[in-house]
């Protein structure tokens, strides 16, 4: 029997201490593992054992000036898989594209991907998840959400806006107010095993969503109503391809209606109207004809406003003290700029006539005459000092800004042109605000809705107000222009917009469109009343009308037909 | 040597008598290790279980208790033989091994999570690995005594770096299970390292097997780009960085890491683990000390090393005052045995090297596993009982 050798026992020694050495190795990685990199490795665990579901916040309503609800929620379902806990997913498959109306590629992706939870669609009617969460499959999960819903359709589709699949703005006010309508989202945290299995015992954690805000505007939805159906009227009787009708209060720039015919339908706005054929359109075209369907011409769009801007150049021509009411000039039916022989709308002349008749009559050479007077500096510091050269700060998103002459480009002739409205292009709000500012005593308003945010109760929490310029025109003048525009109301060119019982100030246009000689016309009337302190300004555009084209024959109508209508309901109307 | 006096202490009691040794505190180590692997078993695999075996919480537990209770007869059995007994079935032990191994590629083989490692005999599944380890550490310590000085040579020593190569290479080539082969090597290089009275060739070849290690980590890494990685080249690209191979090869890893650093100092208490939820797969298994981790802490796992330090201390004791070679030569291959799967099996848990399916000793699922290991145990106890108080 061969014993035990003393080296044996050193080398079983050795093999004791080399173990030891590995324990100890080893726990010092534990050390490691579990006290300094703990907190690294049990969030990681935590985030993958916790199955997060959002739940989504009511979106803020729209409410008129009458506090109406004009934007509204309603429930509506989404749905979604959880991978894990699905059993027969062919069946889900079949299911869910059957009644979703998805192509089974579609859901069979989103089925077959591993992931905790996988959204196949959301916005989906109540009726139809109902219907889903009937047939009671495993893996497949229906959550009620909101839906954003305009109960008035089409009614002020393109102040209003849509929002998307997210329940966030699109277009419109929906955008521009995407913060404090949106609100946050809530999540609820459910601790699961692998299989997605929620454990009861762990609980949940749930963080409430915080609903959005309610936006009060200033539209008037009986005002919008009623001039969305002149704009309708008129564009059908006048065979014209869009009318576009903008109301507002001159003295602090609140737009009580905004209209621009043909809108759309606000639940339905990827629908293109019936008379689009759609078939065999691409994609991007008929995202191009979407787009230039959500497009509100009152903003997004420039005109040459003709006739109606040369409120503009009188207000320049007063207040630069270049010509007075009672100065005298003679129409021979042409004026000669430079080497340019520039035509009155009357060929035969207006003959004598004094500075308001001149305006009464619309009279071309007089208004060159004044902005001659003016001189290009002088006529472009007007020019600027009225806001022209800037955008409105309207609270819509994609205000279009002014497309004017150069300065230096700026001659006698561009300044002739630009004196009676046209070679250059400005938007119908910016038309607006400037006439506004020009009659309201010389305040430069922004043109806006949004009026205050509130809480559900209606409790305020925040009231919007916007940057306003004192002075842009004397009071003076201010008042001058008040009663020049109120007399070519009653005996000029606007006396179609002249309301019994009420004073209305306003001036017609009726501008030729580029290129010239294309038969192609736009007639416009902007009007206010009362007159001597007006609280109500509109503006009536109807683009290419057939027939009888004139400003004063085709829009004026129509702002009387307006002011008949709202004044009373406005309360400034003069029964006696 | 202060070992030596713990071998001592019931020297003054029985003086004059001739009494055997019972080493007791290695028993109470075992079988509080086994007491304590069936409950951690049980809070790791009961909510799997009950899940896959309806509703049979203790589906686990139950096979796993049946597999102790018969370990520890058969352990309580051969700690009363003599373990020269064992001597004349060396030879046969080493050729029963190799037979049994190629077994698994006839009908008798079981297929089980993709490997053929498992043999079914009269319905009671035997792991043929865990045999040949037994063998090995039988057969290497027969040689050892035959060869006596021979040992010293460079013949004998080649013989014995050579005699556990086809166990190794039918383990690896015919079931797979690299990690096994790689233990029963590791057994048979410590046996041989106790036996040969030479230090300078075993730095020289854990120097070599080093740099052999480092330099195709090295190549590896180097070849990452290429889609012409091998299996095993992935386990070691998904060694060093499990974050990147989180949804493949790294998975098991990143989730046994997941757990062992949620646990912390004091852990989430015992049965709370959330990892144990099917998020790590063979939590029950080769990964139940990261469970133990996450429920106990590192208080938790620190004392489960604790206590197998305790044992490998308690072999290394037997070893050393082991009556003759042969015995001492045996304990060392069950302490060899023992200290190389529980450290590989902590180095994997933790991401230390590379993932490979190393169970824990008594803790870890695994009926033949713990069957072998008792049996292992019985031996030292036997080699324990021969140590004459008298000659101490």
């Amino acid at each position: 029997m061969i014993k035990n050798k003393t080296y044996n026992r050193k080398k079983i020694v050795t093999v004791f201490f080399v173990c030891l050495a590995g324990f100890l190795l080893l726990i010092g990685r534990l050390l490691y593992l579990m006290i300094f990199s703990a907190d690294y490795y049990s969030e990681k665990a935590k985030q993958l054992h916790e199955r997060e579901r959002s739940i989504k916040a009511a979106r803020g309503r729209i409410i008129d000036a009458g506090g109406t609800v004009i934007a509204d929620n309603k429930t509506v379902c989404t749905i979604s898989v959880i991978h894990s806990q699905i059993k027969d997913a062919d069946k889900i498959v079949e299911v869910l594209s059957k009644e979703l109306e998805l192509s089974e590629e579609y859901v069979r992706k989103r089925v077959e991907k591993y992931s905790s939870i996988e959204r196949i669609k959301s916005n989906v009617d109540k009726e139809k998840g109902d219907a889903i969460r009937a047939y009671n499959l495993d893996g497949v999960k229906v959550d009620e959400d909101y839906k954003r819903y305009y109960p008035y359709d089409s009614l002020a589709s393109k102040v209003l806006g849509f929002t998307g699949g997210d329940n966030q703005g699109i277009i419109g006010l929906e955008v521009k107010y995407e913060e404090y309508l949106k609100g946050e989202e809530g999540t609820i945290l459910t601790v699961t095993d692998a299989r997605g299995i929620e454990i009861d015992e762990a609980g949940e954690e749930r963080v409430e969503p915080v609903p959005g805000n309610d936006l009060y505007i200033s539209l008037d939805m009986d005002i919008q109503s009623y001039a969305t159906q002149l704009a309708k009227q008129v564009m059908e009787t006048k065979e014209a391809e869009r009318v576009s009708i903008l109301v507002m209060n001159p003295r602090n720039g609140e737009i009580m209606a905004m209209v621009d015919v043909p809108e759309f339908d606000l639940n339905n706005p990827y629908e293109l109207p019936d008379t689009v054929d759609t078939a065999g359109l691409s994609e991007e075209k008929k995202q191009e004809l979407l787009n230039s369907m959500w497009r509100n011409g009152c903003i997004n769009d420039t005109y040459e406003p003709g006739s109606t801007f040369k409120i503009i150049t009188a207000a320049a021509g007063l207040e630069g003290g270049v010509v007075t009411v009672n100065d005298s000039f003679s129409c021979p039916g042409y004026i000669m700029v430079e080497d340019r022989r520039i035509r009155c709308h009357k060929t035969t002349g207006h003959g004598s006539e004094n500075f308001v008749e001149a305006t009464m009559n619309s009279c071309n050479p007089v208004f060159i005459t004044v902005g001659l007077r003016l001189g290009v500096d002088n006529y472009y510091n007007y020019f600027t000092k009225f806001g022209l050269l800037n955008k409105t700060g309207v609270d819509l998103p994609g205000e279009a800004g002014t497309i004017m002459h150069k300065k230096e480009d700026m001659k006698a002739v561009e300044l002739a042109t630009v004196s009676f409205g046209q070679s250059f292009q400005i938007t119908p709000i910016q038309l607006a605000a400037t006439v506004s500012s020009i009659i309201n005593g010389g305040t430069r308003v922004t043109p806006h809705f949004g009026v205050m945010t509130a809480d559900r109760d209606g409790n305020q929490i925040k009231r919007f107000s916007y940057p306003v310029t004192k002075n842009i025109v004397s009071e003076e003048t201010s008042e001058t222009m008040r009663m020049i525009l109120e007399k070519v109301v009653a005996e000029g060119t606007g006396k179609n917009g002249y309301v019994e019982g009420a004073r209305v100030g306003g001036k017609t246009a009726t501008s030729q469109t580029l290129p010239r000689g294309s038969g192609r016309y736009i007639a416009s009337f902007i009007g206010f009343a009362p007159a001597d302190n007006p609280s109500v300004l509109a503006l009536a555009i109807i683009h290419n009308p057939q027939g009888v084209y004139y400003g004063g024959q085709v829009a004026a109508p129509v702002v009387r037909q307006l002011f008949e209508n709202i004044l009373p309901y406005l309360g400034e109307m003069d029964y006696n | 040597m202060t070992d030596r006096r713990n071998g001592y202490n019931g020297r003054r009691r029985t003086k004059g008598q001739q009494e055997s040794f019972f080493d007791y505190t290695l028993l109470f180590v075992v079988l509080f290790l086994l007491g304590f692997g069936l409950v951690m078993l049980y809070s790791t695999s009961s909510y799997e279980a009950n899940l896959e075996h309806g509703g049979d919480s203790a589906f686990y537990l139950k096979r796993q208790l049946g597999a102790t209770i018969l370990g520890l007869i058969v352990m309580m059995v051969v700690a009363n033989i003599p373990y020269h007994f064992w001597e004349r079935f060396a030879v046969l032990g080493y050729i029963v091994s190799v037979v049994l191994i190629l077994l698994v590629l006839t009908p008798l083989g079981i297929e089980a999570n993709g490997a053929r490692r498992w043999l079914n005999i009269a319905g009671i599944s035997l792991q043929p690995a865990e045999v040949a380890k037994l063998a090995m550490i039988l057969f290497l310590a027969s040689l050892v005594c035959k060869m006596g000085k021979s040992i010293r040579t460079g013949k004998g020593f080649a013989t014995m770096l050579l005699a556990p190569v086809p166990i190794c290479g039918l383990v690896y080539i015919v079931t797979k299970n690299l990690s096994s082969a790689i233990i029963i090597f590791g057994i048979a290089a410590l046996m041989l390292f106790v036996s040969s009275p030479d230090y300078k060739r075993f730095v020289l070849i854990a120097l070599a097997g080093m740099a052999a290690a480092a330099l195709v980590v090295f190549l590896i890494v180097n070849a990452a780009d290429s889609d012409s990685l091998s299996f095993r080249g992935g386990r070691i690209l998904a060694w060093l960085d499990p974050e990147a191979y989180a949804d493949g090869k790294g998975f098991q890893t990143l989730q046994a890491l997941y757990a062992i650093g949620s646990g912390g100092i004091w852990g989430k208490g015992l049965g709370q683990s959330m990892q144990k939820l099917g998020f790590l797969p063979e939590a029950q298994n080769d990964m139940i000390f990261s469970i133990i981790c996450e429920e106990l802490g590192l208080f938790g796992a620190a004392a489960v090393m604790l206590l197998f330090i305790l044992l490998i201390w308690r072999f290394m004791v037997i070893a050393n005052n082991a009556p003759d070679l042969f015995g001492a030569m045996l304990v060392v291959g069950v302490m060899g045995h023992i200290a190389i799967q529980v450290i590989l099996n902590i180095a994997v848990v933790t991401n230390t090297i590379p993932n490979t399916g190393i169970s824990l000793p008594f803790i870890s699922y695994g009926g033949s596993s713990v069957l072998f290991l008792l049996i292992e145990m019985g031996i030292v106890l036997s080699v324990g009982k021969g140590i004459r108080l008298k000659d101490l």
